[in-house]
């Protein structure tokens, strides 16, 4: 089996995985109903988009391996997703705010995978960078909405920007799997997104009127396995059926 | 190169156009631009289709009433999803686009238009059931991924506009 392909894939999927799960808690439980439609609606992107590279993952894989066994069967130290996607929802302006610090990283890195030399990586991000054009539109919106907004509103979303800042830096750590890729053209350097990415994220919240954190400690360990503690309860309620009752299908 | 172009067999034309897509009933999948290649080959009918949108639950139901309704005609089907090259809104038909709007969704406009739109920039969608373009944005997104949710201000219906998608 080609490992670092496998690991690769799995990097680039588990974060569209466990970002979805977070947005598709709030099914039926979003502050209005068009927001509660939105957040649900770009889950179902993500998974979408998850599905694409599981499948694919899985034909790399090959032991029988499925879309369903990869998502649902691993244990928590196995998920290679980022540290920033896993963090619970703990109000709207918090949900928004990881939502949109997502987001930024993530059309930046589907503008350079689509030209990946392995086409079905680029194929799939072809096709994924016409809809996470949509959500980073969203989520944009709503901090301006938010951070330009009331007194309270502003608060919440200094609060949530602030307390995530620390998950940032995750995301352009170059894994083993993805450095060995690098040089054939198969998988892009995440560093190189770093520049665009701050540049981009603080301009937008300086036009929120929000300020732009000032630490310069983070927070990183996701790609390698070592989630915080939330991780552990998010998978507990996705794996619950599969583990409950193996090989149950619809 | 991937090729953007169809490859369907003519005698298999008319049986995909009977087969609709399961949230929007009056659109045919072959007017929706999803169906890429229909080929009869040793007997069997492989056919390529590619989603609206990856996370799409309609691509399943649309797999399955393609092999029934080939069946039906005698042909056994094999059913295929492919995502290169990336359905966009330029694929539906003519044809398509306008039983959208009789059956109550706007019409993709073209990417820029959709764009200051979508912005609350324009006034610019159609409303569909009085034709006033005095309409604004209640939702960027709908009751589908592929729809945003609008607002008419002159009969005040409410009603879908699908997106662009390019």
């Amino acid at each position: 089996m080609k490992t670092n392909l496998y690991n690769y894939i799995l990097e680039l999927g588990d974060n569209c995985l466990i970002a979805g799960q977070r947005l598709g808690e709030l099914c039926g439980h979003g502050p209005s109903l068009e927001t509660d439609i939105a957040c649900t609606n770009i889950s179902l992107d993500l998974f979408g988009q998850t599905r694409s590279y599981f499948q694919y993952a899985a034909d790399v894989k090959g032991d029988n391996a499925t879309e369903d066994s990869i998502a649902f069967l691993r244990y928590e130290q196995q998920y290679k997703n980022v540290l920033l996607v896993e963090q619970p929802n703990r109000d709207f302006a918090y949900t928004v705010a990881r939502q949109y610090l997502f987001d930024v990283f993530h059309l930046l890195l589907l503008e350079k995978l689509q030209f990946s030399q392995d086409m079905t990586l680029s194929a799939i991000a072809k096709k994924s960078i016409k809809e996470v054009s949509y959500h980073v539109r969203f989520s944009g919106d709503w901090i301006k909405r938010l951070g330009d907004g009331t007194d309270e509103s502003h608060e919440k979303m200094q609060a949530a920007i602030n307390d995530l800042w620390t998950y940032t830096n995750e995301l352009f750590e170059v894994t083993e799997a993805a450095k060995s890729l690098i040089d054939d053209g198969i998988a892009i350097d995440a560093a190189t997104l770093k520049e665009s990415y701050y540049e981009k994220v603080s301009a937008l919240l300086e036009e929120a009127t929000l300020t732009i954190p000032e630490s310069k400690y983070f927070q990183k360990g996701g790609k390698s396995g070592v989630h915080t503690e939330h991780l552990g309860y998010l998978l507990a309620d996705m794996q619950y059926m599969q583990r409950a009752y193996p090989n149950m299908t619809w | 190169m991937i090729s953007t172009k169809q490859h369907i067999d003519k005698e298999l034309i008319p049986i995909l156009e009977k087969v609709s897509d399961p949230e929007i009933p009056v659109l045919s999948i072959m007017d929706m631009g999803v169906v890429r290649s229909a080929k009869l080959i040793k007997g069997v009918v492989e056919v390529s289709i590619t989603p609206t949108y990856t996370g799409c639950p309609a691509m399943d139901v649309i797999g399955d009433d393609i092999t029934q309704a080939l069946k039906e005609h005698g042909y056994e089907a094999k059913v295929k999803l492919i995502l290169a090259p990336a359905w966009t809104t330029d694929w539906i038909t003519e044809r398509g686009r306008k039983a959208l709007q009789e059956y109550g969704i706007a019409p993709p406009l073209n990417p820029d238009a959709d764009k200051e739109a979508l912005l609350g920039e324009k006034r610019i969608v159609k409303c569909t059931n009085c034709g006033s373009t005095n309409t604004k944005l209640v939702s960027q997104f709908g009751s589908t991924a592929c729809k945003a949710l609008f607002k008419c201000d002159d009969c005040q219906e409410p009603f879908d506009y699908f997106k662009c998608l390019k």
